[in-house]
């Protein structure tokens, strides 16, 4: 039994806002992974709610004329693993959405909730991270966009107003063509689990040179978090084994994981490196290129 | 011949058809929800409690504290009665405490119309406690001046040692001895149906008790003690139920919902436990830790072997010292041939209460012994399979607690073929120096275990048959099914001894008191045992009946007839119906002069307890930087004397190993050492294995005949989880070179390990 005081089902994005809107009380629920969970656990902030799921305005999933990736908040990640755009030009995403906890979970909980939860273990925040993705959100006052980037705020905290909606992410061209991407889900059981630590990466080569590289990762920090430093040592240079070393080395100004019961520091830093080398490796090769 | 054959389980089309019933489908319209209060500090005591507001809320039947309740201190363990009461259970529970001994403990109960009812009331309870430091980790428990969590009593509730043989002059002849100290920690059965109950009155005198529990009639009489009202007054009902793994082995819910019933005018309440509480508030596994130290000869003949093991049983005694006491036992037949030495402590601490579970304290005893031997059979060059071969139990070995000989044994068989099938010596001859992240590992370990409780308690068993108007049978047992498979072994052994096709035989699994004949439960992978002694005697006895009755009706004599199939036949014209069944039990019925309803009702007491064996081979792979073990191939090889039903007994066996490698890999529970807060009290943090992180798992069987038992078979339920967390452990030392002395060997584990020993 949950403790629900007030539900009400949108039937659009307009309406979502309107309802929202008159019930500043009110949260919004999609696939409800998160929300129900919470619900369940007694928590009142989240007895009156909005549901969003299965609008048609949420469930985009294409390139649009200039090349932009759109991806809809309301894609379940079984649609993302089911998406040959998603699998052909974002294979980091594709990836980490057949991580995500098990089948009925897949089924049910969307890539928007994903972002919108704000928790940094989120096995979508990285790859999307690594791809620049930004987010189109519709408020009352209209439409605006944002870098997913600048929405993380902190733990749990996201640049989001009660009465908006998370519409889509967008991924430009520049962003992915020509970029291989690998991702890495590090967690004490293979399915039906959290992210100990989840490292996404994305590559663009050129012959031996690695152009580009794009690292984030997943609870290597309070928020979802893009390795500039680690980024930077790599651009440009020559693909070797020493390069990996150099960007694990450069690696620990970016990251700043914690001690909780359920992993520490020192063990999450250990992680964080391995990872970062594995998933790079993969990414190279995945373009084509080898280390030396 | 029914026995051995792969029957199909009894219940298996009413379970996948969802027909099956449950607790928790039998709704009742007036049926109230109750709620603990439990407390939010690990140690300590109430000083006041205010339930005023909580009482007033709309929807709110009841609200009863540990002011309301009686002041009788009942033993929660689900043992029999003990007519020695100095060797009865620990009695140091009353329905609800004012004295704070976990955090989770039971201080007040909510009753209302409905759940969320309850857990609304529970909010608006207002409590001030008076906080003790907890004791959490065993030296605080028994570090001097520590406050007893039992005011009155020791922190040490139980403690014992025994020696087999000569120890002193096993050690002195040793040429090498090797001292290790192991540990393992806390673990949860997770059995899919949480604890669920509920309890209303027909009429002013006796309380029904509808219940998920392995021991339908020894919650009866536990009920009758913690309340004090005869045990004839309570009816205990066990309808179809979704594991218990030991957990269901302790009267947990019954005594409280009995009371709420009683003080409510006999309204039926229910107590459906979430998954947290029963993560947090049931029973778990001991946490424990073990010196162990073996003595050898360099040839590799064992001559001395000491364990010192400390369990730690949480805030209250449940099973008390018995688990330690068992595993200790268990546990000599292994190697029976040396010198044997034991001491144990059973400890209380301020974490969640630890009571039987699956194999019942062994795994942490084998786990400790078996890593041992490894390092032993290290030490000495030997390896560790022969060393096992060597050392271990055979068949007219005596039994080193009572001197009788061990009259089934197929310990060195089981090696034999499970080294064959891992490729044991294939693989290790083939092995190179390895120095890379990745390694490679094999490991073995062994077990021996018991088939019930026998001298410890009584083990005895009802069962009763009843020759139907159409021939069949009906089969009542006190045997509790729990889907460990009893009722569909009961059939094949009924089918075995009266001549009966299975679809003849049908067999009543609903347990309740007030009708199936007596038997203590489920436990101790003693059910088809001790069960299978009764059920022979009664199936002989009907069997001897009806043919009895036949020859009166065919004028026949009565050894010269058989039953075969739906007919009686004679012995020497088997195919040859000379009356078929059905007119024998019509007649039986309603022929106006003779005859009346055949049955046989019987009660055994079973006085032996033949001890099983088997080991587990394991190939592994080690990420060493990833810190990860991977199972590349994994084989259990058990001597459960004879396997009386192939599909299920390889059931238990995957299950039971499932189980092991979740303890091995990566299970625990994890208590903070400050507070005594559990974290994972949850199925997302406490991880027990999927289906994905599972191998394929492989068994075999080598079957011995069990002469104590009327079916050959021995014990089979517990024994599959003990061995594989020891062939990991050592699979791992084979790999890497690293000894680990605890489980899990989760990631974390390995971290530390790795770095400490420069591999990382």
């Amino acid at each position: 039994m949950f403790p629900l005081q007030r539900y009400e089902k949108a039937d659009s994005v307009q309406d979502a806002i309107r309802l929202l809107s008159d019930n500043p009380e009110a949260k919004v629920i999609s696939g409800g992974t998160d929300v129900l969970i919470r619900l369940r656990d007694g928590k009142k902030a989240y007895n009156q709610l909005v549901d969003i799921h299965d609008l048609d305005e949420l469930k985009i999933c294409d390139i649009t004329a200039d090349g932009t990736i759109r991806i809809g908040a309301g894609i379940s990640f079984s649609e993302v693993i089911a998406s040959d755009i998603i699998e052909k030009h974002l294979p980091h995403l594709h990836k980490a959405a057949e991580t995500v906890g098990g089948p009925q979970i897949r089924n049910i909980a969307t890539i928007g909730g994903n972002i919108c939860n704000g928790v940094t273990s989120a096995d979508s925040a990285s790859p999307l991270l690594a791809s620049n993705a930004r987010l189109i959100i519709q408020g009352p006052a209209g439409k605006r966009e944002v870098a997913l980037s600048e929405f993380y705020l902190g733990p749990g905290k996201v640049a989001l107003d009660q009465n908006e909606i998370l519409i889509a992410f967008t991924i430009s061209k520049q962003d992915y063509s020509g970029y291989s991407g690998d991702y890495f889900k590090y967690a004490m059981r293979e399915a039906m689990d959290i992210a100990t630590i989840g490292c996404a990466a994305a590559c663009l080569i050129d012959g031996n040179q690695l152009v580009d590289l794009r690292l984030a990762f997943g609870v290597a920090a309070p928020t979802p978090i893009r390795c500039k430093q680690a980024e930077e040592a790599a651009c440009g240079e020559i693909i070797n084994e020493a390069l990996l070393t150099k960007i694990g080395d450069a690696l620990a100004e970016d990251v700043n994981p914690r001690t909780s019961w359920r992993a520490s520091r020192e063990f999450r830093l250990h992680i964080i490196r391995e990872l970062a080398e594995r998933v790079i490796k993969n990414a190279i090769e995945n373009a084509g290129g080898t280390l030396t | 011949m029914a026995i051995g054959q792969p029957a199909n389980r009894v219940d298996a089309v009413a379970k996948v058809t969802g027909r099956a019933r449950y607790t928790d489908d039998f709704y009742r319209p007036d049926m109230l929800i109750a709620k603990y209060f439990r407390s939010t500090i690990a140690h300590g005591r109430v000083i006041s409690i205010d339930v005023s507001k909580a009482k007033a809320l709309n929807g709110v039947e009841a609200v009863f504290t540990y002011e309301d309740v009686p002041k009788i201190k009942y033993a929660t363990a689900g043992h029999p009665y003990a007519l020695d009461r100095s060797r009865a259970d620990v009695a140091d529970t009353l329905l609800l405490d004012r004295q704070i001994r976990y955090m989770g403990d039971e201080i007040a109960i909510v009753v209302a119309v409905d759940d969320l009812t309850a857990s609304e009331a529970l909010e608006l309870i207002e409590v001030e406690y008076e906080s003790y430091s907890p004791l959490i980790s065993p030296e605080q428990v028994l570090s001097k001046g520590a406050r007893e969590i039992h005011p009155g009593q020791s922190n040490v509730i139980g403690e014992h040692q025994f020696e087999c043989g000569d120890l002193e002059q096993g050690f002195s002849q040793a040429e090498v001895v090797h001292e290790g100290q192991y540990e393992t920690h806390m673990l949860q059965h997770v059995h899919i149906e949480n604890h669920t109950a509920f309890a209303y009155m027909n009429d002013l005198e006796h309380i029904v008790i509808i219940s998920s529990t392995q021991i339908p009639h020894i919650a009866r009489r536990i009920v009758g003690e913690a309340l004090d009202i005869p045990w004839g007054r309570v009816r205990v009902v066990k309808p179809y139920i979704g594991g218990g793994f030991g957990a269901k082995q302790d009267v947990i819910l019954e005594p409280i919902l009995a009371f709420l019933t009683m003080q409510l005018d006999g309204r039926p309440v229910k107590i459906s436990m979430t998954r947290e509480e029963c993560m947090l508030c049931t029973r778990n596994r001991h946490p424990m830790t073990a010196t162990v130290k073996i003595g050898t000869l360099k040839d590799g003949t064992m001559v001395a072997r000491h364990m010192d093991t400390l369990f730690s049983t949480g805030a209250y005694a449940s099973h008390g010292h018995s688990i330690a006491a068992a595993s200790g036992s268990k546990n000599t037949l292994l190697y029976p041939r040396t010198a044997i030495g034991y001491h144990a402590r059973t400890i209380y601490n301020n974490i969640p209460i630890a009571g039987a579970m699956r194999a019942y304290g062994s795994p942490q005893v084998v786990f400790a012994l078996e890593s041992a031997v490894d390092d032993t059979a290290r030490k000495i060059g030997i390896d560790p399979v022969e060393f096992r071969i060597q050392n271990g139990a055979r068949q007219n070995d005596l039994n080193p607690l009572n001197q009788k000989p061990i009259q089934s044994c197929g310990l060195v068989e089981c090696l034999e073929k499970g080294r064959e099938l891992i490729g044991w010596q294939e693989k290790m001859s083939q092995r190179r120096q390895q120095t890379g992240n990745i390694r490679k590992g094999l490991g073995v370990a062994c077990f021996s275990y018991g088939t019930g409780t026998y001298p410890m308690n009584v083990e005895i068993a009802g069962a009763r048959i009843i020759l139907n108007q159409d021939g069949s049978v009906h089969v009542q047992t006190g045997a509790t099914e729990i889907g460990q498979g009893s009722d569909t072994v009961v059939a094949q052994m009924v089918s075995q001894t009266m001549g009966l096709p299975m679809e003849n035989i049908h067999i009543v699994s609903t347990q309740d008191t007030d009708v199936t004949p007596f038997d203590p439960g489920a436990y101790a992978s003693r059910q088809a045992y001790i069960v299978g002694n009764a059920v022979y005697k009664a199936a002989s006895e009907l069997r001897e009946k009806i043919l009895t009755y036949a020859a009166e009706m065919t004028d026949k004599s009565v050894s010269d007839l058989e039953i075969e199939g739906r007919n009686i036949v004679l012995v020497d014209q088997p195919g040859k119906a000379i009356i078929s069944l059905i007119d024998l039990a019509l007649d039986t019925y309603y022929h106006t002069d003779r005859g009346g309803q055949l049955t046989a009702d019987v009660s055994h007491k079973t006085l032996a307890n033949p001890a099983t064996f088997g080991c587990t081979f394991v190939d592994i792979t080690v990420d060493i930087s990833l810190c990860r073990i991977r199972i590349n191939e994994i084989f259990n090889v058990h001597d459960s004397g004879v396997i009386l039903n192939h599909s299920t007994a390889k059931g238990q066996v995957e299950g039971g190993m499932a189980m092991g490698i979740g303890a091995a890999l990566s299970e625990q529970v994890l208590i903070d050492p400050e507070s005594g807060k559990v974290n994972n009290n949850n199925m997302l943090d406490y991880k027990v294995p999927t289906m994905i992180d599972l191998p394929d798992i492989g068994c075999a069987f080598v079957e011995t005949v069990e002469p104590t038992s009327a079916y050959g078979n021995k014990s089979l339920g517990e024994p599959p989880v003990i061995s594989p967390p020891p062939a990991i452990r050592n699979a791992l030392l084979d790999a890497t070179g690293v000894a680990i002395n605890e489980i899990p060997l989760a990631p974390q584990v390995l971290f530390r390990h790795f770095k400490q020993a420069g591999l990382i």
